[in-house]
């Protein structure tokens, strides 16, 4: 098997004393391929990606077996190596496009500076890579986008400039935070899609952090369902969506009404409470709290299982 | 209704603080007289318009016979200078401050602050009186005064702002991007907090020229012959109760003056704010 681009083992990340968010996750993205993170609000998806980018707040402390970006270990990269790396072979856009992008510059002045600042392009030859890159994500006009500000763009355009601009500098690997969230649903469709024509025309990898299983279905090639921290499951999509083991990856599915599967007047399924606060020493089950299925023994140290074929969760009960 | 009349105050204090802008600058060019020319033969004649005024004098001679409308003019230069060059100063430590205060916050926020409350708890007048006493008064000298005193307003508004500001998308986007940490503040930050800073600057430029006035009046301003229209109402106090006038032309000059700069204040606000918001 190739080495995957991004290769991360063991990350835990700690906001103070009390509240360890991230748990010793790993992950690993192949190159031309989708892995989505899902799981639920408070999970630690999103911080699992600024941990990635080393973007995390400060009072954070992250830890890590390793994280290997093309081989190389970024863990202990120092700051001005990171922000080297950062924008140019590693990217990232973010949920909320309406707040992403600088009000105080034109659309073109905000990705040209991406380019001189990571190659040092003039502004004119930025711009016109700009227009290039708006074009390719479906812009029409790129000329005019390009002089106009943030605020006199749509929701949706103002998604694709952020994934333009993301693209400046041909990353390699490219972090999306729920980057459709924000969207209406016609829209979300358009940038799924764009994400996938992007991908096979450039080879990206792509991280996708998002909580809607429908975005998952569609896009990715490989999933890990996190909680509280863990990644409970990880497959490849067509094997979680025909066979989750996880009782919680299972209650996910259950969520999501399926034509045909669902009749009119079934209950939809849920999963009730909420995700726990972990604290630092916690051992055992995050989900036992929740599980329909929980046994006393799922407070003791629970194994990881994998079937040899790439599908492996955590989860002790007979699956 | 209410609107249109917002809009005329506003192009009001525009017009204002342009016009008398121009006035300041091309002083030497439209003054009658030269504002500095004694003539103790022509001394406390009112202006033209008034009873016992001649036309060569519109707004008539001060008590050694210069020319008052001479004075005003060069008057206006000395106020608009000071409240130029102070908030310029004042701007510049007081958002260096804030901006450093709200970015880093921690540790570096509460030395700001307590910088900033150590500002607050010295009394102005005070310190402004003991500098004049020892190094003597003269124009600089009150624009380091008040400009190394006037800058806490830019420091507290900067501060809040930037705080506002470092959570933003944008910022987080930019540090995706790979900016550096002076990068950001330089270019992400302070362009989205200047127009808060604009309207503090208005604010302050009234306020500076107004202690400028006050202390000339105290004669711890700009040192006489200068024609300060703080001077020339300190200098008009003795003969306020024959010749009103005296007093009462440099004083709305100041009033008017003030009250522009604050009307444009007031219209660069709802202007920034509204452009911010659509």
């Amino acid at each position: 098997m190739p080495e995957a681009l991004l290769d991360v083992a063991g990350l835990r990340v700690r906001f103070g004393r009390d509240v360890e968010a991230v748990r010793g996750v790993s992950l690993a993205v192949e190159r031309g391929q989708t892995h989505c993170v899902v799981g639920e609000s408070g999970c630690g998806k999103s911080v699992s990606a600024l941990a990635v980018m080393g973007l995390l707040a400060r009072g954070a402390t992250r830890t890590a077996t390793h994280m290997r970006f093309d081989g190389q270990d970024i863990t202990d990269l120092s700051e001005r190596a990171l922000q080297a790396l950062r924008g140019d072979r590693m990217a990232m856009i973010f949920q909320e496009p309406m707040t992403s992008l600088n009000p105080a510059y034109t659309v073109g002045s905000q990705m040209a500076e991406v380019l001189s600042r990571h190659r040092g392009t003039p502004k004119r030859l930025g711009l016109e890579r700009a227009a290039e890159l708006l074009a390719k994500v479906g812009i029409t006009a790129p000329g005019l986008r390009l002089g106009q500000y943030p605020h006199q763009l749509s929701g949706g355009l103002r998604q694709r400039v952020m994934i333009a601009m993301a693209l400046m500098c041909d990353p390699e690997l490219l972090i999306a935070d729920e980057p459709t969230t924000a969207l209406d649903v016609t829209v979300q469709a358009q940038i799924l899609r764009l994400l996938q024509g992007l991908q096979r025309e450039l080879g990206l990898a792509i991280l996708l952090i998002t909580h809607d299983l429908g975005v998952v279905a569609r896009i990715a090639h490989k999933v890990s369902v996190m909680y509280a921290g863990e990644v409970l499951e990880s497959a490849s999509a067509a094997d979680l969506f025909a066979s989750p083991r996880h009782p919680y990856t299972q209650g996910l599915l259950a969520c999501v009404p399926v034509p045909g599967r669902i009749r009119r007047g079934d209950p939809l399924g849920s999963i009730p409470g909420t995700v726990p606060r972990i604290a630092p020493g916690f051992t055992g089950c995050g989900f036992r709290d929740r599980c329909a299925f929980a046994r006393p023994d799922c407070a003791g140290a629970i194994a990881q299982r994998d079937d040899g074929l790439g599908h492996r969760h955590l989860c002790q009960l007979a699956a | 209704m209410r609107i249109g009349v917002r809009r005329l105050a506003q192009y009001l204090g525009f017009v204002i603080v342009a016009g008398l802008a121009v006035v300041a600058i091309i002083a030497p060019w439209i003054t009658p007289h030269d504002p500095f020319l004694q003539n103790l033969d022509a001394r406390m004649i009112p202006p033209s318009f008034m009873e016992g005024g001649v036309p060569q004098h519109f707004l008539g001679t001060d008590q050694i016979g210069r020319d008052y409308f001479s004075r005003l003019i060069y008057g206006a230069r000395i106020s608009m200078l000071i409240g130029v060059l102070v908030v310029i100063c004042s701007g510049l430590i007081g958002t260096t401050l804030g901006v450093i205060g709200g970015f880093f916050g921690g540790r570096v926020d509460a030395v700001v602050m307590f910088i900033i409350t150590c500002r607050l708890s010295i009394p102005f007048i005070l310190v402004a009186l003991t500098v004049v006493s020892f190094v003597g008064s003269s124009l600089s000298v009150v624009v380091m005064t008040l400009g190394l005193l006037l800058w806490e307003r830019f420091a507290v508004v900067a501060r809040t702002t930037t705080m506002q500001v470092r959570t933003l998308d944008y910022i987080a986007a930019a540090w995706a991007a790979g900016c550096s940490r002076t990068h950001i503040l330089l270019r992400e930050v302070l362009p989205n907090i200047l127009h808060h800073l604009i309207v503090v600057a208005t604010l302050e430029m009234a306020l500076a020229i107004l202690l400028e006035a006050a202390l000339s009046f105290l004669g711890l301003g700009v040192p006489p012959p200068l024609p300060s229209w703080g001077l020339m109402i300190a200098e008009a106090k003795d003969y306020m109760f024959f010749s009103p006038w005296v007093i009462m032309v440099p004083g709305l000059a100041l009033f008017v003056l003030v009250l522009g700069i604050n009307l444009l204040g007031d219209g660069l606000r709802d202007r920034l704010g509204a452009a911010r918001d659509a």
